[in-house]
């Protein structure tokens, strides 16, 4: 299913759980150190340095790009560390989260309640998703290096829904699924 | 005695950097394509085949497989009749590493003062560098570029020995289970037993090293690799924690004597980007 960004409200309520998506649009690239600053930029009620109704963050630092080259390799990286930043931009407007692996309980309640939803990218898979990415650029905090703030303009990213408005969560469905029974997982547990 | 240069150390550190992140081995390629033939969610499968589908671009383009080029392990095995020549071997595995991230475009990951400043320090550096002094007069240099991903779902435990191989079995599959998606599977699972707190997490980490599909020598190790892959692969994680039957590639374990009093257990989950490349100078 083809998805522009930034993501109005109507699309993010038509995506569910599993659903294969491929982004085009703008997306902004952010991890742990461009979220702490922009977490302190709404607390000190100043301007974020892009606007965030909308907005998705896709949770990346690349590699530095070869001459010739638009970006580096970018594959997501693991986006339980943004949670403790993840809320106050959901507040501010943000209404797509683009990384791998779980999210806190309180992000997950978080995206029911603000109307937005979590994609994951395939973890590993950095030169083959840098291909969706045609142009990049710094427009913030370009001291932190590979962590500074990018736009990002991307043609056919792909991704899939973790977490819908809804309440679902692809992890937790995916293992229900395909747990095998023979283990009980009482048995395996500490 | 033989003597062995800086200048070529440092030289072939660097290849070893750059070849490591664009080139996935033979092996971990083998691996993913007979768990694509063995059959998982239709998910999981699709998940192989971009992972097999960005090895192929990353070695054709000369490209780092994966953003994350981690922090760079070395690992040496000096020969003791082995004399370096031209500088000190510490500096001269710093440069190769200093150069190969400048050289290959490898992103630059480490910070300085990891709980104030966070300053990165901009050419990768320091290395971990890990030596081992053994018979013979030639140096064997590999270099493991280890990302955070996976890196951080590491876990040491402290079993008492009545825990037995029941209590190793829980904790593998414990630490696997709580890392669920975050580590990009499917992983290769290195596991310690035995030694000392510290020595038990270097030897779960070494345990990745061994090429993929080659079980512990020990046949009993062995069972006991094979035991732990099908129970980790029951968990129903899958390609990108997506759901399916292929959690892990392999588990690799690797096993020492321990204190009367100690069980030691260490696990170092290694990502699907299984990289590590070595040279014997």
């Amino acid at each position: 299913m083809k998805i522009s960004a930034p993501f109005t409200e109507e699309a993010v309520c038509n995506l569910k759980v599993g659903d294969a998506v491929e982004i085009s649009g703008t997306l902004y690239a952010a991890r742990d150190a461009a979220h702490k600053r922009l977490v302190s930029a709404l607390e000190n009620g100043h301007p974020l340095p892009f606007d965030p109704q909308g907005a998705v963050i896709y949770y990346v630092g690349p590699t530095p790009a070869k001459p010739g080259q638009v970006i580096g390799s970018a594959g997501p990286t693991t986006s339980y560390r943004m949670d403790p930043y993840a809320i106050p931009l959901l507040a501010a407007g943000v209404r797509g989260m683009i990384g791998k692996g779980g999210r806190s309980p309180e992000v997950k309640a978080a995206l029911q309640r603000y109307k937005a939803i979590y994609l994951a990218a395939i973890g590993g898979a950095a030169a083959l998703i840098a291909k969706t990415i045609k142009a990049a650029e710094v427009i913030a905090y370009e001291e932190l290096g590979p962590e500074a703030l990018l736009r990002l303009s991307v043609k056919d990213f792909p991704a899939v829904v973790v977490n819908d408005i809804y309440g679902g969560d692809l992890y937790e469905r995916g293992k229900q699924q395909w747990a095998s029974p023979s283990e009980p997982s009482s048995g395996l547990r500490g | 005695m033989r003597s062995i240069d800086c200048a070529q150390i440092t030289e072939t550190v660097a290849q070893l950097a750059i070849e490591a992140n664009y080139v996935l081995g033979a092996d971990v390629k083998a691996a993913l394509r007979q768990a694509l033939e063995r059959g998982s969610s239709p998910q999981g499968k699709q998940v192989l085949e971009q992972l097999l589908e960005n090895a192929e671009i990353a070695e054709q383009e000369r490209v780092p497989m994966c953003q994350d080029t981690g922090y760079a392990v070395v690992f040496l095995e000096l020969g003791q009749e082995a004399h370096i020549i031209g500088g000190y071997l510490y500096d001269a595995v710093q440069e190769g590493i200093r150069r190969g991230y400048r050289e290959g475009y490898l992103r630059k990951s480490i910070v300085a003062y990891p709980f104030t400043r966070r300053a990165n320090t901009k050419d990768n550096t320091p290395a971990v560098i890990h030596t081992e002094i053994v018979p013979g007069d030639s140096l064997k240099i590999t270099v493991v570029p280890k990302g955070a991903g996976s890196e951080n779902m590491s876990r040491l435990f402290m079993l008492i020995p009545a825990e037995g191989v029941e209590g190793i079995k829980r904790v593998v599959v414990r630490a696997v289970d709580e890392a669920g998606p975050n580590p990009c599977p499917p992983v290769i699972v290195g596991v310690g037993i035995g030694g000392t707190a510290e020595m038990v997490m270097l030897l779960a980490k070494k345990a990745l090293l061994r090429p993929l599909g080659e079980p512990n020598p020990d046949p009993e190790m062995a069972a006991l690799e094979h035991d732990l892959g099908q129970a980790v692969n029951a968990l129903g994680i899958g390609p990108a924690g997506f759901g399916g039957r292929v959690t892990a590639l392999a588990v690799h374990v690797e096993s020492f004597p321990a204190h009367i009093a100690s069980l030691p257990v260490g696990v170092n989950i290694q990502c699907n980007a299984a990289r590590h490349k070595s040279i014997v100078l």
